[in-house]
């Protein structure tokens, strides 16, 4: 069980967040633009990777805000959190 | 025909208080803070199970929370009873009763020990080897299997005790209170840490509390005096919490971890009743000090397992602790000088002490000359090849062992004994360490595992990080606590310490015995009956993995978690396959560290706390009703409202026919209710709904469908457009919350430009749905001034307005097909008004209907119900809703996806109605539909997913998904069912009023 440093409220239990998949997937503008392959690729596509993660997580049980996490799968390290919209810390 | 051991009195137990215990229906006596098994052996009794496999007579081998043997059941056929309680743990009390585990009539005559003349045939993965064919037969053999195994019996009433969970939140946590986790808990505390000290123990002190070891002394103190006086001091010490009884079950991430606290299991039964039985301990600590010590092995010879076959430092703690002689002529065997130090401690106590037999060459020590001093023989490079008496001990063989250990030369020495004490060697307590994630390395000198990289805030400290001498401990503790603690100074610093000097160590993980391996059982796992033999099969046969070998040989598996026999286990396997301990690396330990009982892990949620669940405001009504109620989400709905003792069928043929012909009334506050402001509100409903909004007037409904983004039917429902920038959306009942989250991701990851903001108001609102032709007649009686003429509040319309002084948003909207008012007020007025509807209703029988009929209702209209008719893998195209997909707007969520190769595949399972041949025979829901009766393999077309009898069209309806359903219309395709087959057509999946006439009638 995490201690998860919420941006907006601190550091909290990890049972009031709720994990949310791969980061920085952006919806497509344009989806009618995109051919079958292209459309898949961005909607079932995601990581599974031993190691650094980065991580979209929600605060489901406290402020309701999306934030990103970067993760090591390997031992569960939280390297670091950052809001909806930055760029991710070098870590 | 007890007998009495008891040796010495001891300070440790209260010898002025007899406890009376049954033990297999006889009657002992022992002391208070006595364990059950320390009360046995002092009455001679180390006969105490059977083993899992073989059924060998096994007795009391440890002290301690490791022991594989004396597992028993406590209080049996009574509601507290409990199995695989350790003997060695659960202390007695007036009254308490045990019995022996896995035999059968009786721990002395068990017919099961047959099996350990079979065992030749019983070789590890026997089961799996014999049992597996024919597979369909397994049924049969695991019957027979579980009753000759088992491990215990579970109780079979509800438990009376009560449970109970606390969080705790600390600076540091230290598991353990022998003399480094005292002395750490000490240090930290005084620090200003908010220190929590835990032990499974009743006292604190570890071994060195009963350390009377004239050569181990601490500031010119015998060790267990200078410790006594610390422990007085904690007393006085703030910050500091000390919890005994209390066992750490799991060891998380991030420092959490959960611990059992046994607060009244050693009490009389009349102490325990309305009192907490046990607090299962949920710790959030910022750093964790391990202090859990280290276990004992014992060594792996021929016939190892004899009842009076124990570890020696259980033999040294029964007579130090307990004042018990664990037997009148004992043995010693070993390889490292522990042996020597429980033979003299023995001595002290005038307990006969035959010989120490050691697999090391000969070395003059101090240690070894005070055993010769007092008479005790040693056997010098020995090693025990057989042992003999069935129930109890009674003789030892010995040989000599050749250099390189692998085989025996010389006479065969024969010494009679009751009790053998076997020190292999200590290994570390590692087990919640690297439950915590953490990762050991292998110490090629010390043969052991110890702590390498943490992954958390965290120290091991004493014996469990491999420091075993208590000069080196102490040290060590001193060092490590100053840079863990960031501190200049321990409060031990200064101390002087003086302890023996070890002579040499040496490991033989499998012992050899005069005769060849085959015709030997040197056990590894006492619990599981895994032999050295087993795991040389194992490898023989091609496992090399740990895990794999594990497995197969269940070394490891039972509910002492391999404690003592794993680190042999390694050693054979890296002896026979030639590979360093160290690559093999150890299999992973799990928790919990012991066994937890169920009550401790659900603690307070039981019974009408199980589950949290939502009652609607207009629920005590329901109740008066006698209503029936259905759990929808978290909801509790009523379901339907039997009359007279009416069933099911008929309460809601009536209420069906009720609604239809003259009025019914709903409870629909559970439905999801989200308030969506802001001036992007229609394009936000726009993006979320396949329909447009942007031409929504103020005061209209529309009805929505909202996908997935892989184009699947996500959800539905009902949004009021209250104002120019303000927007009332309606979810299904159990989607709200999910519904919610999705949009709020949205709105804050993909289109954060929008000015939209969303607020659940579920549970601010109480909903009555008025319905049925008279129901407009009966709105009139209660709002006698709100113009209700189709012309001022059509259908799919708004309107505000108010009873009394209590305002209400009336929705004119419909899920049945007939005219429906949804009267929303404040919650707090929802009875009032439905009892309001009720008393106006009466006149036109008013009838209040629950969910099942809702959904027949809706059902003879065709309106589909998301996660009913529907499974994730639905589009609306396959429920024939292309209507409500938008063509003209670019976008929405799930579009692309609608346009996607698989979604626009014919033979896609579409929705469609489907009409009985014989118009009494309903369907099942969940029923295959096939085409083809002959057909082999069957082809399965889809299934039934909605099937009602209509009282209204007097006729079966059903809804159901169908291959290439939608160009089937008027088809005849089969059901077929366990006893008969059922012939149904294909149908347009609007049976009732397909022209919806009377929504305006």
């Amino acid at each position: 069980m995490f201690v998860i440093n919420c941006p907006y409220c601190g550091e909290r239990d990890q049972q009031e967040f709720k994990a949310g998949g791969e980061a920085h997937i952006e919806r497509p503008k344009q989806p009618t633009e995109l051919s079958d392959d292209e459309w898949a690729e961005y909607l079932f596509m995601r990581k599974n990777i031993k190691g650094i993660q980065y991580e979209r997580w929600n605060h489901a049980h406290g402020c309701r805000k999306w934030f990103n996490m970067i993760r090591d799968t390997s031992n569960d390290e939280i390297k670091a959190i950052y809001k909806m919209g930055e760029k991710p810390p070098s870590i | 025909m007890s007998e009495n051991l008891r040796v010495k009195s001891s300070q440790y137990i209260d010898e002025t208080t007899r406890v009376s215990f049954k033990f297999n229906g006889t009657t002992y006596y022992g002391f208070k803070g006595d364990t059950l098994a320390s009360a046995l052996l002092a009455n001679n009794v180390h006969l105490v199970g059977r083993s899992f496999k073989y059924h060998r007579p096994r007795g009391i081998m440890t002290s301690g929370s490791e022991e594989p043997n004396a597992i028993v059941q406590i209080n049996p056929n009574t509601n507290r009873t409990e199995p695989n309680v350790r003997a060695t743990e659960v202390e007695i009390y007036e009254g308490m009763e045990a019995s022996s585990q896995n035999c059968w009539p009786s721990v002395n005559f068990d017919i099961g020990g047959i099996n350990n003349f079979l065992s030749p045939l019983l070789p590890a993965g026997f089961y799996y080897k014999t049992f597996m064919w024919p597979a369909s037969f397994w049924e049969k053999y695991e019957y027979f299997i579980r009753h000759s195994a088992g491990l215990g019996k579970s109780p079979t009433s509800n438990d009376p005790d009560i449970y109970d969970h606390r969080n705790i939140h600390c600076d540091v946590l230290v598991v353990g209170a022998g003399i480094s986790g005292i002395l750490a808990a000490k240090n930290a505390a005084k620090n200003n840490y908010k220190t929590l000290l835990l032990d499974e123990k009743n006292e604190l002190g570890g071994s060195t509390i009963y350390e009377n070891n004239e050569s181990n002394k601490i500031d010119n103190k015998i060790s267990s005096e200078w410790l006594k006086k610390e422990i007085e001091e904690l007393k006085n010490i703030k910050n500091l919490e000390i919890k005994t009884r209390t066992s750490v079950a799991a060891y998380h991430q991030y420092n959490y971890l959960l611990a059992r606290e046994n607060l009244t299991d050693h009490l009389e039964k009349k102490d325990k009743i309305n009192k907490i039985r046990q607090r299962l301990l949920k710790i959030r600590a910022k750093r964790v000090i391990l202090a859990t010590g280290a276990l004992e092995r014992p060594m792996v010879f021929n016939n190892n397992d004899r009842p009076g076959i124990m570890l020696s430092s259980a033999i040294k703690k029964y007579s130090d602790f307990y004042g018990v002689a664990c037997g009148r002529k004992i043995i010693f065997f070993t390889n490292n000088d522990s042996a020597y130090e429980s033979a003299l401690s023995l001595n002290d106590k005038g307990i006969k002490v035959e010989a120490v037999v050691d697999i090391r060459k000969q070395s003059e020590t101090n240690l070894e000359k005070r055993v010769i001093d007092a008479g005790i023989k040693i056997y010098w490079e020995h090693t025990v090849v057989n042992t003999s008496g069935y129930k109890r001990l009674n003789n030892v063989s010995i040989m000599k062992l050749s250099n390189d250990g692998t085989s025996v030369t010389g006479n065969k020495i024969s010494i009679s004994c009751d009790c053998l004490g076997v020190a292999g060697g200590w290994t570390p307590a590692v087990h919640l360490y690297t439950q915590s994630g953490s990762k050991l390395a292998f110490d090629e000198d010390k043969k052991i595992f110890i702590p390498n990289k943490n992954n958390s805030d965290q120290i091991s400290v004493g014996s469990c990080c491999g420091d075993f001498k208590l000069d080196e401990i102490l040290k060590n503790l001193n060092e490590k606590l100053k840079d863990f603690l960031d501190i200049n100074k321990t409060d031990f610093e200064n101390i002087t310490v003086k302890n023996d000097e070890e002579i040499s160590k040496r490991n033989i993980w499998l012992l050899p015995s005069d005769k060849a391996l085959g015709k030997t059982k040197p056990f590894v796992d006492y619990q599981n009956d895994a032999t050295a033999k087993d795991i040389k099969l194992a490898l023989r046969e091609g496992f090399r993995s740990i895990e794999h070998v594990k497995r197969y040989t269940t070394t490891g598996m039972g509910t002492d978690q391999g404690k003592l026999g794993n680190m042999h286990a390694l050693g054979i396997i890296a002896d026979t396959a030639g590979v360093k301990m160290g690559e093999l690396g150890t299999t992973t330990f799990r928790p919990p560290y012991t066994p937890l009982t169920f009550g401790t892990i659900v603690g307070r949620n039981v019974g009408k706390f199980f589950d949290i669940f939502r009652r609607t405001p207009m629920n005590d009504w329901h109740v008066e009703q006698k209503a029936e109620f259905e759990n929808v989400g978290q909801w509790k709905r009523a379901w339907y409202y039997p009359i007279d003792g009416e069933t099911m069928h008929q309460a809601v043929q009536r209420e069906s026919k009720a609604a239809r012909e003259s009025s019914g009334i709903l409870d629909a506050s559970t439905l999801g209710k989200i308030d969506i402001q802001g001036s992007d509100a229609s394009e936000f409903l726009n993006r979320v709904y396949t329909n447009a909004w942007s031409k929504l007037g103020i005061g209209k409904c529309r009805y929505g469908l909202m996908l997935n983004e892989d184009g699947m039917v996500y959800d539905d429902g009902v949004t009021t457009r209250l104002g120019e920038n303000h927007y009332l959306m309606t979810t299904t009942t159990g989607g709200a919350a999910n519904v919610l989250g999705k949009l709020e991701d949205y709105l804050q990851t993909e289109w954060p430009e929008l000015d939209v903001y969303l607020t659940s108001v579920t549970d601010q609102f109480a909903t009555a749905s008025l319905c049925g032709p008279n129901s407009k007649k009966i709105l009139k009686k209660i709002i006698p001034d709100l113009d209700l003429s189709d012309e001022n509040f059509p259908h799919m319309s708004f309107k505000e307005a108010k009873i009394g002084s209590i305002v209400c948003r009336i929705m004119r909207i419909s899920f049945t097909g007939e005219q429906s008012f949804e009267i929303n007020v404040q919650a707090s007025y929802g009875k009032a008004l439905w009892e309001k509807c009720i008393e106006a209703g009466r006149e036109f029988n008013i009838t209040p209907y629950g969910t099942e009929t809702m959904h027949l209702l809706r059902a003879e209209k065709g309106f589909i119900i998301v996660g009913q008719d529907t499974d994730g893998t639905m589009t609306p195209i396959d429920l024939q809703m292309d209507w409500i997909v938008s063509k003209k707007k670019y976008d929405f969520i799930g579009k692309r996806s609608l346009y996607r190769s698989d979604t626009m595949r014919e033979d896609r399972k579409q929705l469609v109605g489907l009409l009985t041949d014989d118009p009494k025979v309903v369907l099942e829901e969940g029923a295959q539909i096939v085409s083809e009766l002959n057909k082999n393999p069957v082809e399965m077309l889809g299934h039934v997913t909605s099937s009602y009898f209509s009282p209204n069209l007097n006729k079966s309806i059903a809804l159901a998904v169908v291959r290439g359903g939608k160009d089937m219309m008027g088809k005849k395709l089969f059901i077929p069912m366990e006893d008969k087959t059922i012939n149904v057509t294909v149908s347009n999946p609007v049976f009732f009023d397909q022209t919806n006439e009377r929504l305006n009638a």
